[in-house]
């Protein structure tokens, strides 16, 4: 029993380094993507892809939420409805046709 | 009287209550740097053409690159500190939370050296809307840093006397502080870009 939880332990360990890596070639993807100098809109949406996919990387396997409990899921699954809520609202009155 | 669930799973949420009580926090904390996140971007957006300056244009990407290292690399080496103690080697745990603490060290001293450049170019807060939102947001995540460096080095030191009397509640407090620096790093992932890159 204890051989078969270092066992895991020990690939967890395994994944944590190939995560790690995976992490620094997205690091240099994101600076190297700013030195296109490419327009405005499609920087934004590729730097905040390419820092999504590593928040994603660090939560999921950093942060275990990969094997989490339902619990915690409908914890951040709320909060991220309110944070979307946040980021849409003044969005919505930004492009509000009436006021514009 | 003693905290029930420190180790035990609850029935009702089958989780202890440190980590129910850890990824609570986490959430208000996903809302703070949110709102600041939107007020970013709404600024960003509403800006008249030409008068938001790009972040490399005024800041140290060399610096924040090697910060986003620092960070990352400090992430692994908090996980590996866990890792260590599922492996009952206490000794490896000392090692890899020391090296965390280390790199939280670095991250602050790296930001102290481009805060000083700043200053000393008159680039300040009340310079234009750029670099108040820019030291705002990284102020805050300094401030973090320094919790999270407080917490870690509480349980490098005289916090790790849990090991040799309660070693899975201690075992769970690092999982838990490492939660919060995870979290750190994982703001900063967002950070990096959009104040730098773009």
């Amino acid at each position: 029993m204890a051989n078969h939880a270092e066992h895991d332990i020990d690939r967890q360990v395994r994944t944590y380094i190939v995560i790690f890596i995976t992490l620094m070639a997205l690091t240099f993807i994101t600076v190297a993507i700013s030195r296109l100098h490419l327009p405005v809109h499609l920087a934004v949406t590729l730097a905040l892809v390419v820092a999504s996919v590593k928040g994603g990387l660090v939560a999921g396997y950093f942060m275990h939420l990969i094997s989490e409990r339902k619990l915690i899921y409908w914890v951040l699954g709320f909060t991220v409805s309110c944070f979307i809520a946040v980021l849409l609202l003044p969005l919505w009155s930004h492009f509000d046709p009436i006021r514009n | 009287m003693e905290i029930p669930y420190t180790v035990a799973e609850r029935p009702d949420t089958g989780l202890n209550n440190g980590k129910i009580g850890i990824w609570l926090f986490l959430a208000s904390e996903v809302m703070l740097f949110g709102a600041l996140f939107a007020s970013y971007l709404m600024m960003r957006i509403g800006a008249t053409e030409g008068t938001w300056p790009r972040g490399d244009s005024i800041l140290n990407v060399p610096l924040a690159t090697l910060n986003t290292v620092v960070l990352i690399s400090s992430s692994v080496t908090m996980v590996m500190a866990w890792a260590s103690l599922k492996r009952n080697d206490f000794g490896k745990f000392r090692l890899f939370q020391a090296l965390t603490v280390l790199a939280g060290f670095g991250f602050l001293t790296i930001k102290y050296i481009e805060y000083s450049a700043k200053f000393h170019h008159g680039l300040l807060p009340s310079k234009n809307t750029f670099l108040a939102i820019y030291f705002t947001l990284t102020g805050l995540h300094g401030l973090h840093v320094i919790g999270g460096m407080a917490i870690n080095a509480y349980l490098w030191g005289p916090g790790s006397k849990l090991w040799k009397t309660d070693p899975e509640h201690f075992t769970n407090r690092v999982e838990n502080s490492g939660l919060f620096w995870h979290f750190v790093d994982l703001v900063w992932i967002f950070l990096f870009p959009i104040l730098y890159l773009l």
